[in-house]
């Protein structure tokens, strides 16, 4: 069985993030960080191969600038067997449907019968990328997954929804797209970073894969968050709880 | 919240433990910087994200004796245990041999660094654990090695170090518990033993206490002393925790701080011991345990710094109170910007950046004075570990003490209120100059026993050292001139009170010196650490805030803490005439 997960470096969170002023696109540093949502996922992918059993590989998969490696190293240190990175200036700043393009290119060159994604990145928030993967590669997208079950022939999850969740299956090959808190990701072993030297590393341009980069999207202007505005101070006349409710109402809370 | 400080550790090992160059001793063929850097990050990312959190609960709800002698953690003691345990950091530095990862010893203590800093209390039983296993690995039997260190290595079992009675604390050579033969070569252990740190618990499925007894006919004092293993389960055949062994924790103790960490009176009534090393012979064992356990509690010093520093810090940037000076009308300053707030602040990171070096320095001594390839130069090593490691004790755990204090003082009337969690830093703080040698004991050590080592040799060549960090930073130009000068004043003043110590006959004047003393040496070594560290971030401190911090803060310990120190002088070189003009009964006794 061949699982793909899909992760994405990005600048550690804890560190403020900044735009280069000439193109509007996040500054990348040399070190980024594991998306920390991507954890869950690739704890997934290592879970179904663990009870699939000896041959199943998880491979993981990612775009972006490569760096010091250092967020794929925590994703191989997990437990992946191997990574592909499609690293190439061309496609800086590519927008979503573009960056999933690229994955399922990669994706399917590698073959697979799961993919495995976040839901969406903590950097950019599009969300829309795992259904692009799953179209492009023709199969079933099973999104918003809080919980994961193996079927005979396919997969069966709980897909999270507003007021509850839907139980939703379908036969192999799936793009999967996992909640964070689905699982509890495990920490990377004192022996499988060590190991995790060793593993495979495939790193790839967009012609490499056949992609043409063409984008239809491009920033017009980024301006800052509004300041914000002070808020409304109602006096307790005997009668402010009224006026709290009508509030209330009208943003339609109640 | 624990954001470990990688960048510094990092930094420290470059530039202080210079880890390129130890990690070319054939010893450590399998270890590379990089590889090193990542299992910093990811230690870190596990300290900071399963151990951190279960520190205020291991406070509040503590360690708890029940009825029936067992002892229960929190249950997210346990499941972080586990964890720990699953994740193979406990055998860092271990005998690959016995599943141990054989990495440099200064690499253990980048680790034990973020897991004390985590949790203090949690600490202390991978702390102790680790004892057990130094102790076995060199004085233990093949035998033993191959029934425990496997075991303690992993963590699947833990250790204790079993010395403690009621009348024999700092003075061990009062002991009683006694060892008896038996006649298929074990022993028999009795006595009651007290103090008895993680002595009891739930954590892991077998504790291997190592204690110290009197076997029959032994000469009195600390010559009569023998070592035993006494295993709470004996292993059966399969090496599987087996029958019960009369060992029990009779109470654990109502405590100051660390409440997480159980401290145990445990009674041995004829328990089946296993002699470690020769009848007799236990103290040279248990010094073997003890050295390793003075540096891990020093470390502890810095941990408590470090987490009291970052609540603060994180405090002080948010409270607002005040106008700083020159400050908007309209809205309050956040107390960072108050000149004394900062100092304090302040005074914690450079402390704490200063206790780095030395710690991980001493850490580097040992790792050399074990695997240098010559012989010389391993028995130079030597020495200078055991010259640095009361010092790292004793300074860093009365700064652990001081700087908790100071975080508390940054939170205001809040810092008194327990729910800021500051309080917590300090109590928990204040067992470390006590236990493992009362820092009081650590001064005797470094004057009576340390600079006479090979006739003030090994004090001397180190003073040397600290001078030549000074002459080198004549490189780094006019930048670092006034570290330079204020740190050559620092060693100057340290030779001074050396070569007095080294003139006295009288043994009381030593002893009477002992604690200015030691606090002098602590400060002037941890200046020059922090000066080498400057030296290095000098060229890019332009355009990196780290760097520039690093210089800003050296120049800030130099020119304004260290200065402190010498205020010291005068008490580190008065013999003890003084302290007994005051006569006992004039004191009111």
């Amino acid at each position: 069985m061949k699982i793909a997960v899909c992760v994405k470096q990005i600048p550690d969170p804890a560190t403020p993030y900044s735009l280069d002023p000439a193109t509007h696109f996040v500054v990348r540093p040399h070190d980024q960080v594991l998306d920390d949502t991507d954890r869950y996922g690739i704890e997934v992918g290592l879970q179904m191969a663990a009870a699939a059993g000896d041959d199943a590989t998880v491979t993981v998969f990612s775009m972006g600038p490569s760096g010091s490696m250092q967020g794929i190293r925590q994703a191989l240190s997990m437990g992946a067997d191997g990574a592909v990175v499609v690293d190439d200036p061309a496609l800086r700043g590519a927008e979503a449907l573009l960056t999933a393009r690229i994955l399922a290119a990669a994706i399917a060159r590698h073959g697979f019968d799961v993919v495995v994604t976040g839901t969406e990145s903590t950097d950019g928030y599009s969300g829309v990328v795992p259904q692009q993967i799953a179209e492009l590669l023709g199969v079933p997208a099973l999104t918003f997954a809080r919980k994961v079950e193996k079927t005979a022939d396919g997969v069966r999850i709980e897909r999270q929804t507003a007021t509850g969740y839907d139980v939703v299956e379908a036969a192999l090959p799936v793009v999967l797209s996992v909640t964070a808190g689905s699982v509890e990701p495990r920490y990377p072993s004192f022996k499988g970073i060590m190991a995790a030297k060793s593993k495979p590393v495939e790193t790839l341009t967009a012609s490499d894969l056949g992609v043409e980069v063409a984008t239809a999207q491009a920033i017009q202007g980024v301006e800052p968050v509004p300041a914000r505005q002070a808020g409304e101070v109602i006096e307790d006349d005997g009668e402010a709880h009224l006026r709290i409710i009508a509030l209330l109402e009208q943003r339609k809370v109640v | 919240m624990y954001r470990p400080p990688l960048r510094d550790i990092k930094f420290v090992l470059e530039h202080v433990v210079d880890l390129e160059a130890l990690v070319k001793l054939p010893a450590y063929d399998h270890v590379d910087v990089g590889t090193v850097h990542g299992l910093l990050d990811e230690a870190g990312r596990f300290m900071s994200e399963v151990v951190a959190p279960t520190n205020r609960v291991g406070d509040t709800q503590g360690a708890i004796r029940n009825d029936d002698g067992t002892v229960t953690v929190p249950e997210e003691f346990a499941k972080a245990y586990q964890q720990y345990v699953a994740a193979g950091w406990n055998g860092i530095k271990s005998d690959q041999g016995y599943g141990g990862h054989g990495f440099p010893g200064v690499i253990g203590l980048a680790v034990q660094e973020m897991l004390t800093t985590a949790n203090m209390a949690f600490s202390l039983c991978p702390m102790l654990t680790m004892s057990a296993i130094l102790a076995l690995t060199h004085h233990g039997t093949e035998e033993q090695k191959v029934t425990y260190l496997e075991k303690l290595i992993s963590g699947e079992w833990t250790g204790t170090m079993v010395l403690t009675e009621p009348e024999a604390g700092s003075d061990l050579g009062a002991l009683r518990a006694k060892a008896t033969p038996a006649d298929d070569g074990t022993w028999r252990v009795s006595g009651t033993k007290i103090f008895i740190t993680w002595g009891e618990h739930d954590m892991a499925e077998n504790i291997v206490h190592l204690v110290l007894a009197r076997a029959p006919d032994g000469p009195p004092g600390t010559k009569g002393i023998s070592l035993f293993i006494i295993p709470k389960f004996l292993p059966d055949a399969d090496g599987r925790p087996g029958e019960a062994n009369a060992v029990s924790c009779v109470s654990i103790e109502h405590k100051l701080g660390i409440h997480g960490s159980p401290t145990c009176v445990m009674a041995f009534d004829e328990a089946v011991g296993y002699l470690v090393g020769e009848v007799n012979d236990g103290m040279r064992a248990m010094f073997t345990m003890m050295n390793d356990a003075r540096l891990h509690v020093g470390l502890e010093g810095l941990g408590i710094t470090e987490r009291a520093y970052q609540l603060a810090a994180a405090h002080a940037a948010q409270r607002t109170q005040g106008r700083a000076v020159g400050a908007s009308h309209v809205t309050a300053t956040p107390i960072i910007e108050h000149p004394d707030v900062r100092r304090m602040l302040l005074t914690m990171k450079a402390y704490s950046e200063a206790m780095r070096g030395l710690l991980y320095d001493t850490a580097r001594a040992i790792d050399l004075s074990h695997q240098h390839p010559d012989q010389s130069t391993r028995r130079h090593f030597h020495d200078r570990a055991s010259l640095l490691t009361p010092v790292a004790k004793a300074w860093c755990t009365d700064l652990g003490v001081e700087m908790a204090s100071l975080g508390v003082q940054i939170h205001g009337g809040m810092g008194f209120v327990e729910e800021t969690g500051a309080a917590q830093y300090y109590r928990d703080a204040r067992i470390a100059p006590i236990y493992e040698g009362t820092n009081g004991i650590q001064g005797v050590d470094l004057v009576t026993r340390k600079l006479p080592l090979a006739g003030g040799e090994v004090v001397r060549s180190y003073l040397d050292e600290l001078a030549g960090i000074c002459t080198e930073l004549e490189a780094a130009g006019t930048e670092l001139a006034s570290v330079r000068r204020g740190l050559e004043q620092g060693v100057d003043q340290l030779r001074t009170a050396t070569d007095w110590l080294l003139s006295r006959t009288d043994p009381n004047d030593a002893l009477a010196a002992a604690t200015p003393y030691l606090r002098l040496f602590g400060t002037v070594a941890g200046g020059c650490y922090l000066a080498r560290q400057a030296r290095a971030a000098v060229d890019g401190a332009g355009d990196d805030d780290f760097l520039a911090a690093k210089v800003a803060t050296t120049r800030f310990y130099v020119d304004q803490l260290l200065p402190q120190a010498f205020g010291l002088v005068p008490a580190a070189t008065a013999d003890a005439s003084a302290l007994f003009a005051v006569t006992t009964e004039m004191l009111g006794v």
